[in-house]
């Protein structure tokens, strides 16, 4: 039989053939699909692009990255001695003074790591930058694939540490968003423009943050019998509606974790002043 | 009822060779691509080969890939195409090809022999099983799967590379071994199966890079990536790359979870 | 003759569906070797389109409920004309059948308490169907065929050799059942994707190839279910059992044509759905026959009660057994009452809120809105009956499924006849093909293991065989006996006319003078059908498959027009409007078909006259301890007067 279940008797061929090869029907092109399949791996590609340019400019550019009462979310917590001072913010000098360039470097491998190892994103980077695959039924540009199963790709199996390290950071951002009802003067029970962005920022931050994977597994997932932890059940069916729009919140909060950084540029660096409601 | 002819492009041949072929066929109201296939057999191409049963979108026979996608014929109606569009149709690309729209799904049966089966506990007889709604809902909607094998010929780990069909079993039966990990009377961790290890020993985990084209080509709706494998992958992570686990397990044999 | 592929086995079982998996199971859990042949993939098989439930009586939703409630309820719904001996053992064992399949892996909805859930479905008195959803049958097959891997599993750990004891041959049909003598010696087969020849010599045979409805046009069934088994046990000389009884599903869809016919699951008015003719009405309380009259709600209110309250209201005559519903969808459209495309209402968006609906039919939603663009959750369906199912089959004994006449021959599933009498409630085909699927599977084995001298297959049998498949490919050339130059027929068109015959003429209301011409065309088509003829070459070649395929369902249209023409009266699944009562002195009797031609031969057989004797028989009388389970004032309306005092 033609599907039988015996081994297949004819010779395996040769590594990266892709679909159209072998016994496989002779097709020669990679694909057939006639809708616009580009236009999703290159718009994922041009925004994770926009993204990367824009936060290491700002990373390494240390400089106008606090105006009282906004600290910007790259820079917090601010771990070395050449940090601005910031009154009952989120400094502390861990690092000393020999940490010489940007401190925003030190606490961006954080969410940096947990965003790179995060299962959304790893679809969107394998899709939009190594195109594998670039979409669905479209071939693959690889001869081989290894997939995760090897170094450095097997590493994304610590996703769930830095989705650790992720809360104690959405912990610190929570504190500022705190910090930002103050005024410039650091009198409490004020709000601007910039404490909605920060609350804006953080509730996607928290929302995204706790919509993740490792999260929902942790959480419940990792249970045999739900009946039997009836509040972490409920925990993880909260966890599941809010994973089932991850990339929504993938996208929506790094793109507002960056208007965060830029309003605290533009206000620090004199360009806006930040309207004041009471 | 309106109907019009459409331009159909079918892939016919066999292993040894094939081309597009083209045809032109009247379409009515309300049909799909399945009947459009039919009434080429019975009108222009009586051996034209097809694989159907139920034309329900129940059994997943009639897999193919319409305009380059993978999908069934019977659920794909004409009224998404426009009437000036050309759809194209050919049988699945992943698979070995017996004839025109026919392939060899044989990969898929050696695979699914390779899961071992569900473990029945110990000391319960027929009857006497008892399971909870909310701890079997996860298990059944991995059991909706038709296995019309749409999700194992889009996986790009083996579509595009042949030889990963020796180590990778596939989205389908990766899903397969995730459905009987969440089963609540599965005892094969007390018969010494480790379920969550062997996903990525034996059944080729890793080799999946979560680009979720099996929950997208999916005519069930089973969110694949997102139910099955991802919470495999941590499953699989509790047990392999977890140290507080790991040392756990140094110091004393931990209950399995749950 | 080019020489055939031959291999030996123990058992040999025609067909993967729930039957034949079943059967297969059994056999090889009793140490015989065991082969299962089917048309499609294996884990394709109808049995995945069931989607209401299994009918046992487990009592976990009703504590009432026993083998004896479940005994009378198939009863009444076969009208009884059901082998009693046979719904005896189906009520008796479905439980431990459903239980069984618990240990094989299935998930099952579930109670508050965890057990199997069941729900409510026609002609049933308490909710007694255990179902996933409304895809039941897919977990069913799903759950046979992970058991059929995993029995592989084991032997390959003791063999090395996956297939050593249970294999299965994918996209394989079987034409001839070989015989030595009156013993079954084994099939012969061929592959559908090479088109190659094969024997399977076996002792003992199991058939469990389904049913017949692709004979007529508007069916929920597939292609596969050209009456192979039917037409194989004919051949092979068994007997089919009253045949003119096949059910005509009430709710399949009507829009678009291309779907017509798809089931639209019972469990859509087990749940809460109406049925509505075009002036909003609900019709079904006009037509509460008599014999139900007690049993029935006879105003809306009480029928809505019903569903909360079980145990004080009577249940809705939307739940009334198939046969009823369907003759009254009929009828109200005759009358010029039915929907836009020549159905009726089925609404349940008025009923239920959209995410119950969503959540309990999520493969209705799904269909419907795939198929025919209709949001149930908003607005009604259209539905009209559709051929969904046939009571009769092979003749078998109760007991064992063994097929009567033939040594080694068994059948079991839809295939075999008498189990549902005139007609089936929903649910119990499930728990039908798991109960005598693996009654068949342990006799066949037993007979296999335990036969002394194994039968051997004669050569000249499977040259004529060969033969008699390879036909269609020399059709060009001129039959003997007939004109030159006749060109060869169109395999698709001979089918297309066979199923438009069967549909006007054998259809769900049948007259005398229609079912005399059906059987005059099914003599034209006959004749036609030897010069059936394909093109191309052998691989997987459909047109070649059906001309095969049409051999089988012309000899069982026969079958139902001749048993449909003698009895002459209304029962189940079977309405004469010629003779529209339910006539009490035809309980007692089946019709039997034979083939005419004792060899099984087709080619010497007279085209007018017909391929199919029929004869009479009457029934043995029923147990009196099962009478018992029923009043004597619901036995009158069924038995005859002399049947009530013996």
């Amino acid at each position: 039989m033609a599907t039988g279940t015996e081994p297949p008797d004819t010779e395996p061929r040769a590594p990266g053939g892709g679909a159209g090869a072998g016994t496989r029907a002779a097709i020669a092109v990679p694909h057939l699909r006639t809708d616009r399949w580009w236009l999703a791996p290159a718009a994922t590609a041009a925004g994770l692009l926009a993204f990367i340019v824009y936060s290491t400019w700002r990373a390494f550019a240390d400089a106008d990255y606090y105006a009282a009462p906004y600290v910007s979310p790259f820079y917090s917590p601010c771990l070395a001695e050449r940090c601005r001072t910031m009154h009952a913010g989120p400094n502390a000098d861990l690092f000393g003074s020999w940490w010489a360039i940007s401190p925003a470097i030190i606490i961006l491998i954080f969410p940096l790591g947990f965003r790179l190892t995060c299962y959304y994103y790893r679809k969107a980077y394998y899709r939009g930058f190594w195109l594998s695959p670039p979409a669905c039924a479209v071939a693959e540009p690889h001869r081989k694939y290894t997939g995760e199963t090897r170094f450095p790709l097997i590493l994304q199996n610590l996703h769930r540490y830095f989705f650790y390290a992720a809360l104690l950071v959405a912990g610190v951002l929570t504190y500022d968003t705190v910090l930002a009802f103050r005024d410039p003067h650091y009198h409490w029970g004020h709000m601007g423009l910039g404490t909605l962005v920060f609350l804006v920022n953080i509730v996607l931050i928290w929302a995204y943050t706790l919509s993740c994977h490792s999260c929902r597994h942790i959480v419940g997932g990792r249970l045999k019998h739900f009946s039997r932890h009836p509040v972490r059940y409920r925990m993880w069916g909260f966890i599941s509606r809010l994973n089932a729009r991850h990339m929504l919140l993938a996208w929506t909060s790094l793109f507002s974790v960056a208007l965060a950084d830029f309003y605290v540029y533009l206000v620090a660096s004199g360009a806006f002043d930040d309207p004041r409601f009471f | 009822m309106s109907s019009y002819e459409a331009r159909f492009k079918v892939w016919r041949g066999d292993a040894q060779g094939g081309a597009l072929e083209d045809f032109k066929v009247e379409v009515n109201d309300g049909e799909v691509v399945l009947d459009i296939i039919h009434r080429l057999q019975a009108t222009q191409a009586p051996d034209l080969a097809v694989r159907w049963n139920c034309k329900a979108g129940k059994c997943g026979s009639c897999s193919a890939e319409i305009n380059g996608r993978p999908r069934l014929m019977c659920m794909t109606r004409m009224s998404v195409f426009g009437r000036d569009e050309t759809v194209t149709v050919t049988p699945l690309r992943a698979f070995p090809v017996v004839r025109d729209l026919v392939t060899d799904v044989g990969f898929n049966y050696r695979k699914a022999r390779e899961i071992p089966s569900f473990v029945p506990p110990p000391g319960l007889g027929p009857g006497e099983y008892r399971m909870m709604q909310e701890d079997v809902d996860r298990p059944q909607e991995f059991r909706k799967c038709i296995e019309c094998f749409l999700c194992q010929d889009t996986c790009h780990v083996v579509r595009d590379h042949e030889e990963n069909k020796q180590v990778f079993a596939g989205p389908r039966f990766l899903m397969r071994v995730a459905e009987l990990d969440m089963h609540p009377l599965d005892a094969a961790a007390e018969s010494g199966l480790d379920r969550k290890r062997t996903a990525q020993d034996e059944h080729g985990l890793g080799y999946c890079n979560i680009t979720k084209c099996c929950t997208e080509v999916c005519p069930e709706g089973i969110r694949i990536t997102d139910n099955a494998l991802i919470p495999l992958k941590e499953r699989a992570v509790d047990r392999k790359y977890d140290p507080l686990v790991w040392l756990g397990s140094r110091i004393r044999r931990r209950p399995t979870a749950g | 003759m080019s020489v055939v592929d031959r291999q030996e086995w123990d058992v040999v079982v025609v067909g993967a569906g729930g039957a034949g998996l079943r059967a297969a199971v059994e056999a090889r859990e009793r140490g015989a070797r065991t082969a299962v042949i089917c048309k499609s993939l294996f884990g394709k098989a109808h049995t995945v389109m069931a989607e209401g439930g299994i009918a046992a009586a487990m009592g976990n939703a009703n504590p009432h409920d026993n083998w004896q409630v479940h005994f009378r309820d198939t009863l009444r719904g076969g009208k009884f004309l059901n082998q009693w001996r046979m719904a005896e053992l189906h009520a008796r064992e479905a439980p431990d059948r459903v239980w069984e399949l618990e240990t094989w892996g299935a998930l099952f909805d579930r109670t508050k308490d965890g057990r199997i859930s069941q729900r409510n479905f026609g002609g049933h008195e308490y909710p007694r169907l255990a179902h996933v959803g409304d895809r039941t049958g897919l977990e069913l097959i799903r759950t046979l065929q992970q058991k059929v891997v995993a029995l592989q599993q084991e032997d390959a750990k003791e063999t090395g050799d996956y297939e050593s004891r249970l294999k299965v041959f994918q996209e394989c049909t079987v034409t001839r059942v070989l015989k030595q003598g009156n013993r079954v010696s084994g099939v012969f087969a061929y592959e559908r994707e090479s088109g190659r020849f094969f024997v399977l010599e076996a002792p003992a045979v199991v058939i469990a190839t389904g049913g017949i409805g692709k004979s007529f046009k508007v069916t929920s069934n597939s292609w596969e279910y050209t009456g192979d088994g039917h037409a194989l046990a004919l051949l092979a000389g068994a007997p089919l059992l009253n045949m003119e009884f096949v059910q005509f599903h009430p709710t399949g869809m009507v829009w678009p044509p291309s779907v017509k016919g798809i089931l639209v699951t019972e469990s859509v008015r087990g749940d809460g759905g109406v049925l509505r003719n075009s002036d909003g009405k609900r019709f079904m309380f006009d037509y509460i026959p008599d014999v139900f009259k007690e049993k029935y709600a006879q105003s809306e209110d009480e029928a809505d009660r019903w569903y909360d309250d079980p145990d004080n209201n009577r249940r809705p005559p939307e739940l009334l057994p198939r046969d009823e519903v369907a003759r009254a969808i009929n009828a109200e459209v005759k009358a010029g009452r039915g929907s836009p495309h020549g159905g009726v209402f089925l609404d349940v968006s008025t009923r239920m809120p959209a995410e119950v609906i969503r959540r309990r039919l999520p493969s209705m939603y799904h269909q419907f809105k795939e198929l025919a663009d209709v949001d149930i959750t908003a607005e009604a369906m259209e539905v009209g009956p559709t051929c969904h199912y046939v009571m009769g089959g092979i003749a078998v004994d109760s007991d064992t499924a063994a097929a009567r006449g033939v040594e080694g021959l068994y059948a079991a599933g839809e295939v075999a006849g008498g189990m549902h009498g005139s007609n089936r409630l929903g649910g119990n085909s499930l728990s039908d093909l798991l109960v005598f699927g693996r009654r068949a599977g342990l006799h066949a084995a037993r007979y296999a293991t335990e036969t002394a001298e194994r039968p051997t297959v004669d050569e000249a049998e499977v040259d004529s065989a060969a033969a008699e498949a390879l036909r269609p490919f020399s059709a060009e050339g001129p039959a003997p006996g007939e004109e030159d130059g006749r060109p060869p027929e169109n395999p698709y068109a001979l089918h297309q006319e066979l199923q438009q015959t069967m549909n006007d003429l054998v259809g769900i209301i049948r007259r005398e003078p229609e079912m005399r011409q059906a059987l005059q065309k099914l003599a034209e088509l006959r004749v036609r059908a030897r010069r059936a003829g394909v093109e191309g070459h052998r691989q997987f070649n459909p047109g070649w498959h059906l001309a095969l395929d049409l051999r089988n369902m012309l000899l069982v249209s026969e079958c139902v027009a001749r048993a449909a023409l003698e009895r002459t009266e209304s029962r189940g699944g079977h309405t004469r409007e010629d003779f529209p009562a339910m006539d009490r002195a035809w309980r007692r009797i089946n019709l039997l078909c034979r083939l005419t031609d004792p060899t099984g031969g087709l080619a010497a057989t007279d085209p007018v006259r017909g391929q199919i004797t029929l004869s009479r028989e009457t029934t043995e009388p029923i147990r009196p301890d099962l009478l018992a389970l029923f009043e004597k004032e619901e036995l009158v309306k069924y038995l005859a007067e002399e049947e009530l005092y013996e």
